[in-house]
């Protein structure tokens, strides 16, 4: 390994294990506040899923160029594993609370078997889709997604009150995993931990030798196979990287729902996590820079939260308000501003790297005479 | 025997309004290579010019239908301006994707656009009646008046269409520009105009195709053309997206294979088995029962 590398890895991980203690300490510290305990903490778990789905869409979307609209189907299947899953461990007496540590290992256990899953449907995506590409892989991606939701509406053991009872509905009502305002203080921990390991893992992929030759079939696929890349494998394989880490933004998703419907996971609807959705985050961030997803879904996140509940609102004119009165609205206008002013998204390819940004801003200041800011998330730093 | 015919005979309805809103997103995709999202929302448009202008039309003395002369009007203009404000500026300077997310982004903002419009608003409207009820008996099996005129209307719309892309001039023209842009503006053909062209006639098109829809589902929502688009671009992608008669084909394939699968199998499942006929047309003809596949030149 060299010397630079390494040293990287270092700092890196110092720093993000110190981030993630200063996040524990903090929650610990504010865990008697009401505000931190209803508000904060249910927007941190809510970010953490869209951070994860955000970045992994971007991976083959923004590194391998392919356009998917149906990333929120393997959101779906992971997000069922790991409530029937949870479900089926609580019927059988596993755990009656939600504490201790059987609980956590099952919680963990949950979220690996979703991303498992998940993954395992993407390569079944995969092998059909390596045969297409452009618009009639988004199409087939899409088509898949719809079918996901309608064969999890037709589930018998999906509906209702899970794997125990037969009845098929639109709803799952007890996830096993949801939790109430006060485990999701608790357990803060785990989602952060999470997302910090789901995005430095995406990170590390795409810095890696498959990261290159999976950039390599996005400029150019012909010239990438002449040059001895196996196309179809990195592909495939990419697809399933992608969908595992989807599938465990669905167990993250499970666990700060304590219902599950799949109507949130279609290819457009009020909210805002669906397929489409998805995509505008990785487009707002810039396709091919995981810090730019990251930055986007809480961008997004935030603004959708302000959109709906900000007392500012109120304060706005008339039509404005009308206009905020259908959130989807605003973001229809802000995916075609940015397509047509700034194509390439708010960070373009940029990635946010702990050794160089610092260098970089100071250079950037004295340039412009300390006039503009780059901003930069903490988490994308792995190198 | 009865139920056979009966399921034939929704399939083939079904179909035929698929395939008119598909020859809307394969011009369009023949024309500039890009999948029309905000297509399904044109048909949204569609029915409800007709809800607020049937009225009008009725109080004019004039039969209900008539009022699809207007929509059809309003539907191309809508078409039109989508192409000029979003589409064109994009297709300039981006790539497909941009043009692609451009296209979904216009979904959307139709979609909200119309729930925002007070006298639409999120709760759905429901249409009168377009044609005369009632229907008469074949072999046991009873046809409505409006299945007849679904199919009929549909046959003679596909047909007008059809002698239009081959015998007149801009018909020739859009066929021209689809082929080879860069030897049809040597030609001197104005591929600017044709597109806009091509934009006005699939808009329209689906205009007639919310009349038929609604004459049989009269519920109209603003996010009635979302699903329904979807499956007639399945429709045209299983034709193969481009050519005119794959679209018309394409689009009966996917309305009986909707119609027979909701009677015999589940009617639950409906949606999966139309993308699965997608899927797997896709997997062993990848453009198409009629589409040709052209490789690509190093």
């Amino acid at each position: 390994m060299k010397k630079a590398v390494k040293r990287g890895y270092i700092v890196n991980t110092v720093v993000l294990a110190a981030v993630y203690a200063l996040c524990v300490v903090l929650a610990a510290a504010l865990e008697g506040n009401d505000n931190f305990k209803l508000t904060i903490v249910p927007s941190i778990w809510q970010c953490c899923y869209l951070i994860i789905l955000a970045a992994s869409l971007n991976l083959v979307l923004g590194f391998m160029g392919q356009l998917s609209l149906g990333h929120c189907g393997f959101m779906a299947i992971g997000a069922y594993t790991a409530a029937l899953m949870s479900l089926a461990f609580q019927r059988a007496g596993v755990y009656d609370e939600k504490s201790g540590a059987v609980f956590i290992l099952i919680m963990i256990a949950c979220a690996i078997c979703a991303g498992l899953l998940a993954a395992v449907f993407g390569v079944l995506l995969g092998i059909p889709a390596l045969r297409l590409k452009g618009d009639y892989l988004a199409i087939i991606t899409m088509g898949f997604g719809l079918i996901i939701v309608n064969v999890i509406n037709n589930l018998p053991f999906a509906g209702q009150n899970g794997l125990a009872e037969g009845t098929a509905a639109a709803s799952l009502y007890a996830t096993g995993l949801g939790f109430g305002s006060t485990a999701k203080v608790t357990y803060l921990w785990f989602a952060i931990a999470v997302t910090i390991l789901c995005v430095a893992l995406m990170f590390m992929y795409i810095r890696s030798k498959y990261g290159r030759a999976v950039r390599a079939i996005r400029d150019d696929e012909i010239a990438a196979s002449a040059s001895g890349i196996n196309t179809g494998y990195y592909k495939v394989l990419t697809f399933a990287f992608s969908a595992f880490f989807a599938g465990i933004a669905g167990a993250v998703y499970a666990c700060c729902n304590s219902s599950l419907s799949t109507s949130s996971f279609s290819f457009t609807n009020g909210s805002i996590l669906n397929s489409t959705f998805v995509v505008v985050m990785v487009v707002l961030g810039g396709m091919g820079s995981l810090t730019g997803s990251v930055v986007s879904a809480v961008i997004m996140f935030f603004l959708n939260y302000q959109i709906g509940n900000g007392s500012w609102v109120h304060s706005l004119p008339g039509f404005i308000q009308s206009i905020f009165a259908y959130p989807m609205l605003v973001y229809a206008l802000v995916l075609i501003v940015i397509i047509m002013f700034r194509p390439k998204g708010i960070f373009g390819t940029y990635e946010f790297s702990l050794l160089r940004t610092p260098g970089e801003l100071v250079r950037l200041l004295k340039r412009h005479g300390g006039g503009k800011k780059a901003a930069g998330g903490k988490e994308a730093a792995a190198q | 025997m009865g139920v056979f015919l009966q399921t034939l005979f929704v399939g083939l309805r079904l179909g035929s309004v698929y395939a008119l809103i598909a020859l809307g997103y394969t011009m369009v995709y023949g024309i500039i290579r890009l999948i029309n999202f905000a297509h399904g929302d044109f048909i949204m448009v569609g029915g409800y010019t007709l809800f607020f202008t049937v009225p009008l039309m009725v109080a004019a003395g004039l039969p209900a239908w008539t009022a699809v002369v207007i929509a059809v009007i309003v539907c191309a203009l809508v078409g039109i301006g989508v192409e000029l404000i979003a589409y064109r500026p994009v297709r300039k300077k981006g790539t497909n994707m941009t043009a692609l997310i451009t296209a979904i982004a216009m979904s959307l903002l139709l979609e909200n656009l119309a729930q925002a419009i007070p006298a639409i608003g999120p709760n759905p409207k429901i249409a009168g009646t377009f044609f005369s009820t009632g229907g008469f008996q074949i072999a046991g099996v009873t046809l409505d008046y409006v299945t007849i005129y679904t199919i009929v209307i549909s046959a003679v719309v596909m047909l007008l269409l059809y002698v239009f892309t081959q015998k007149t001039k801009i018909g020739r023209a859009m066929r021209c520009v689809s082929e080879d842009k860069g030897a049809a503006i040597l030609m001197g053909i104005s591929v600017n105009r044709t597109v806009l062209i091509t934009f006005a006639i699939g808009s329209g098109l689906a205009a007639v195709a919310a009349l038929m829809y609604i004459a049989q589902y009269p519920s109209i929502y603003t996010t009635l053309g979302s699903l329904l688009g979807l499956k007639a671009f399945v429709a045209a992608v299983v034709g193969g997206i481009g050519i005119v008669p794959g679209a018309m084909l394409g689009g009966i394939v996917i309305g009986l294979v909707e119609s027979f699968s909701m009677a015999y199998i589940s009617s639950s499942l409906t949606d999966t088995f139309v993308f699965l006929i997608l899927i797997l047309v896709l997997l062993v003809k990848p453009a198409g029962i009629l589409g040709k596949n052209v490789g690509e030149k190093v």
